[in-house]
Parts: C-alpha cells; sequence; structure tokens
C-alpha cells in the first residue's frame, strides 16, 4: 500500500520506479504482482487520436478603440464568440467557411477548427476577423488583424470529451461505399476501422475508475493537466468483459490544460474525406500503484480487451444497438481478421507508435521529478447510464 | 540513346536555367512529358534525354551538381514521415503493401517506394495530408 503523497516524494527525489502500460504486463508476469506492486510507483498510459469534443477557450485581449466580439473567426473558421468581449471558444470540427462540405461527394474537408489549433501550438501566424454592433463601451464595429499564440493572454484547451475508454470496430455490410468518422469504409465489409491504444490506453487499465478521477493531473500533448469532470456521454454502465474493462464505448475524460505549454506533434489537424475535419490529441495519463489490485488492473493486455463491431451501413447511423461481433485487439493488430467467416482487411484511426512514445516522453518527466501526480477529488461516476435523444412533439 | 527521368527541383532550385544547360552544353535533345516549375516552389520535369551516353550521363551529373534531383524510378508520390502519425488509416487502402507496419511492437508506419504503384489511394484517405503526389495538384 502507498499513498499519493509518498509517490509524490519519491517522484521529487527522483527515485519513482516507472513503467509503461506495454512493459509492466512482462514486468509483472516475471516477477509476481506482489514483488512488482512493492517496488512499481507508477504506470504511464496513454493514447493518440482524433478526438472530436475538442477545443480551446482564447482571450485576444483589447486594441483600441474596444469591441465587444459578436461573430469571429480564425483563418475563416468560426469561433464561439458568446462569452465576454474578446474571449471566444474554437472548436475542433469547425469547419473553414465556405468549405464546399459534401457537395461534391465525398468532400475533402481539408481545414477547420483543429488544424487553426495546430497551427497556433506551431506558432504560426493566424488571421483573426472580428465584427460587434457597437456598444458605448466597445465602439468598435470590426477588426482584422494577425495574432500567433504568444500575442495571446490565455490558450486554455477545455476538452468536453476525450479518452475514450474503448470504441467501436467499424465495418460496412452495405453494397456501397461509405465515408465516416472512422475513414472509408468499402462495401461488403472489406475492411474495418478501429482507433483505440488498447493495453496502452488510459481508461483500459483503470476499468472501474479506481484512481483516475477528477482533478487527476494529466499529459496533455505535452503540457501539464488534469481532468476537469467526466467527459460527455461518460458511461460507467456498459457491458463488461469478466476483468471489469468495457468492450463498448464506456467511460470518457473532460480534459484541460495550456495550450501555450503543448507539442504540435501531438495536436494535429485531421481531414476525414466525406465526413469533415477533427484533431487527433495525445494524451498521457499516469496511474499510481497505490495497492497490488491497481497494478493488476495495468497488465491488462490487448488479447483481454474487446470490442463492438458495428456495421456503419446501417446498425450506427439508425441507433439500432446492434453489434456483428466482438474482436480483441491483438487480433486487430493483424492486417487481416476473419470476421463472422469474412476475411477484412484492418485499418486504425488511433496510433499505437505514438501513444507508446507518449507514454515514454511521460514515463521520464516522472522519473526525472518534473511531473507529480495528483489525487481525484471525486471518483468519475459508475451508474450514470448514457441517455438517448426523446423525440417530442411538443 | 532516350532515358526518360524525373527531375525534382527543390525550391531553392527552381530558378536554375537546367534545360538551356543540357540542351547548349551537353548536346542533349529534350523533350518535356510533364512540369511544374514556379518561384519559391518545389517543381518537377518530367522529361526524355536523347543524345550520347556520356552526354546523358555528364548532364545529369551536372544536374545533380546544381542540388537538382534525378529520380530515375520517376515516382512522384511522397510519403512524410514528419506528418505520418503512424494512424493505419492508409493500410487498407494501400494494394501493394507499401505502406507497412515495420515493426508489430510499435505499430510504426513505413513506406516503400519499390512497391509503390502510385495509385494515390493514400493521398485520398490519409487524415493528416501525409502523402502527396508531385503530379497532383
Amino acid at each position: 500500500m502507498k499513498t499519493y503523497a509518498e509517490i509524490n516524494e519519491k517522484i521529487k527525489s527522483g527515485k519513482a520506479v516507472v513503467m509503461n502500460a506495454d512493459e509492466i504486463i512482462s514486468y509483472v508476469e516475471q516477477k509476481g504482482l506482489d514483488a512488482a506492486a512493492e517496488e512499481v510507483d507508477v504506470v504511464t498510459t496513454a493514447t493518440f487520436g482524433p478526438m472530436c469534443s475538442s477545443g480551446c477557450f482564447l482571450n485576444f485581449g483589447h486594441a483600441a478603440p474596444k469591441i465587444r466580439i459578436s461573430e469571429a473567426w480564425l483563418d475563416d473558421v468560426l469561433i464561439y464568440s458568446g462569452v465576454a468581449a474578446v474571449d471566444a471558444y474554437l472548436g475542433a470540427t469547425q469547419l473553414r467557411h465556405n468549405d464546399p462540405e459534401n457537395m461534391y461527394y465525398p468532400g475533402e474537408f481539408r481545414f477547420g477548427g483543429g488544424h487553426v489549433i495546430e497551427k497556433l501550438i506551431r506558432g504560426e501566424k493566424v488571421q483573426l476577423f472580428a465584427l460587434s454592433y457597437g456598444t458605448d463601451d466597445y465602439p468598435c464595429r470590426e477588426l482584422r488583424t494577425y495574432v500567433t499564440l504568444n500575442d495571446l493572454n490565455q490558450a486554455v484547451m477545455v476538452n468536453p470529451r476525450n479518452c475514450y475508454q474503448n470504441y467501436n470496430v467499424a465495418v460496412n455490410t452495405s453494397d456501397k461505399n461509405i465515408y465516416t468518422y472512422l475513414g472509408h469504409l468499402k462495401p461488403n465489409m472489406e475492411n474495418l476501422t478501429y482507433c483505440s491504444a488498447g493495453q496502452l490506453s488510459p481508461l483500459l487499465n483503470d476499468p472501474c475508475y479506481d484512481v483516475i478521477g477528477v482533478g487527476s493531473s494529466v499529459w496533455l500533448a505535452g503540457a501539464h493537466g488534469h481532468v476537469h469532470a467526466e467527459g460527455t456521454q461518460h458511461s460507467g454502465v456498459c457491458s463488461r468483459t469478466e476483468n471489469g474493462v468495457p468492450s463498448e464505448g464506456a467511460g470518457t475524460l473532460g480534459l484541460t490544460a495550456d495550450m501555450k505549454q503543448m507539442n504540435a506533434e501531438f495536436v494535429r489537424g485531421v481531414s476525414l474525406k466525406g465526413y469533415g475535419v477533427s484533431l487527433s490529441l495525445g494524451v498521457g495519463i499516469p496511474i499510481p500503484v497505490l495497492n497490488k489490485d491497481v497494478l493488476k488492473r495495468t497488465t491488462v493486455k490487448d488479447s483481454e480487451i474487446f470490442a463492438s463491431v458495428i456495421d456503419y451501413g446501417y446498425d450506427y447511423p439508425q441507433a439500432t444497438g446492434k453489434f456483428l461481433a466482438k474482436v480483441n485487439y491483438a487480433d486487430l493488430k493483424k492486417s487481416e481478421i476473419e470476421i463472422n467467416g469474412k476475411m477484412v482487411q484492418v485499418g486504425s484511426m488511433s496510433s499505437y507508435s505514438k501513444a507508446l512514445k507518449i507514454a515514454n516522453i511521460l514515463k521520464e518527466e516522472i522519473k526525472c521529478g518534473k511531473f507529480l501526480l495528483s489525487e481525484p477529488y471525486r471518483k468519475l461516476t459508475m451508474d450514470v447510464p448514457f441517455k438517448k435523444l426523446k423525440m417530442a412533439s411538443n | 540513346m532516350t532515358k526518360k527521368i524525373l527531375l525534382q527541383f527543390p525550391k531553392e532550385r527552381v530558378n536554375q536555367p537546367l534545360i538551356y544547360d543540357l540542351v547548349k552544353k551537353y548536346d542533349l535533345v529534350i523533350n518535356i512529358f510533364r512540369a511544374k516549375i514556379n518561384p519559391d516552389d518545389i517543381g518537377f520535369a518530367v522529361i526524355d534525354l536523347a543524345g550520347t551516353e556520356e552526354n546523358i550521363s555528364a548532364g545529369m551529373k551536372y544536374a545533380k551538381s546544381l542540388g537538382i534531383i534525378i529520380n530515375e524510378k520517376m515516382t512522384g508520390l511522397n510519403w512524410d514521415s514528419e506528418k505520418c502519425v503512424s494512424c493505419g488509416t492508409c493500410l487498407p487502402h494501400c494494394p501493394t503493401n507499401a505502406l507497412f507496419v515495420k515493426d508489430n511492437r510499435t505499430m510504426e508506419i513505413a513506406f516503400d517506394d519499390d512497391k509503390c504503384i502510385e495509385c494515390l489511394s493514400c493521398v485520398d484517405h490519409c487524415p493528416f495530408n501525409a502523402c502527396s503526389s508531385l503530379f497532383k495538384e
């Protein structure tokens, strides 16, 4: 048994024993659970993939005369201005103004909010265009200028939903090509897409939210941030295998961190043909080895984590709730897998190699005392289900 | 003899009068199939060089000395390893496995241009714009 304070003391003195969630598997097999639980202080988990529910609050500061922005665009991408005078929220999936969308199907969706966020973090200049109706105290009615991340007073990423605990495996059983947020799915189940870091993924290593909670410190694209709430659509009520690991979406995290501390390698604008734009993000979360039960859960391996195969040609868009099969991540890492008697080519939206890189960066930061753990002040809910939208007539 | 090659001009080399030099200094007959050379941008030219073997090889050596890349395989596909995040979206869309998982443990992706047939499927599918073709806008 260890406490957060004891682990943090070891981290500060540079003596913490830290491993990533990939290497811990064989280490515990070799050493045994009891000995490893004594020895190891922290297990680092990570993921990298598209996280549509991401964005940032920005504060531009005032020019003279002042403006109370009512509508604004960054590089022609609309930002939400229904907050204070020169504050705004830039969302990852907002398309650039005048993008032809799916008018020439499938559309290319070359540029949007995610790309603007990436540009800002790269230190590039973006164009701010803002309009207002003008007031006595804020007389300016229009401005156009160029800003970089450094020019902004604050740029805080506030993501309503990141780190889906597990995710659907998408196939298409229809006879037409379809274009989805899980990519181009060829007809007759020719290919599939999965999207999870599996055994490295944060919430798959803490399936019942014993240690990751509101207030936990996280590594968000290089910045040190924290979990600010359950993510939207969070649902601890889900189908779980014997080890407690969900075999469908389940838990999510609301994350926040200072964009000025981020590294653009882990914040990447995404263009999804026929679907839209998004943002791929890298997240690392340390798991404190408080006891051997916590450690045991981090030894979960790809072959023990299952995901639901869902038909995006019919069942997903029509919300039937059906799935075709369950497959594990060890099989998903092969180039082809058999589903209901058919060989299906495998593609992925998440990047295991980037996730591994993040888990190792976080490991090094903890080892050298740069990253401390924080005890959550509230647990994530386990008993609140995800509701469907009721269609009411009045 | 006649040799078909692809010349790739780095940004800072597009203002070299290479074709003129190949004609004047090396007595080569040049036939341009397609080319795109703009100021301040990378450029390319697919050309036939006709002349004696020595002149062709001396002309190519001269082009190289100017910092121009000679691509005899004529593959115009460029895979940018910095932009690639190794997500694997391209894998089921690459018909020849030119894009492949090079290490099953890290799931890192690599590109083998010998296998590439330039179908441009990856250019269409990469969410990160990591694949581009010299011959496509």
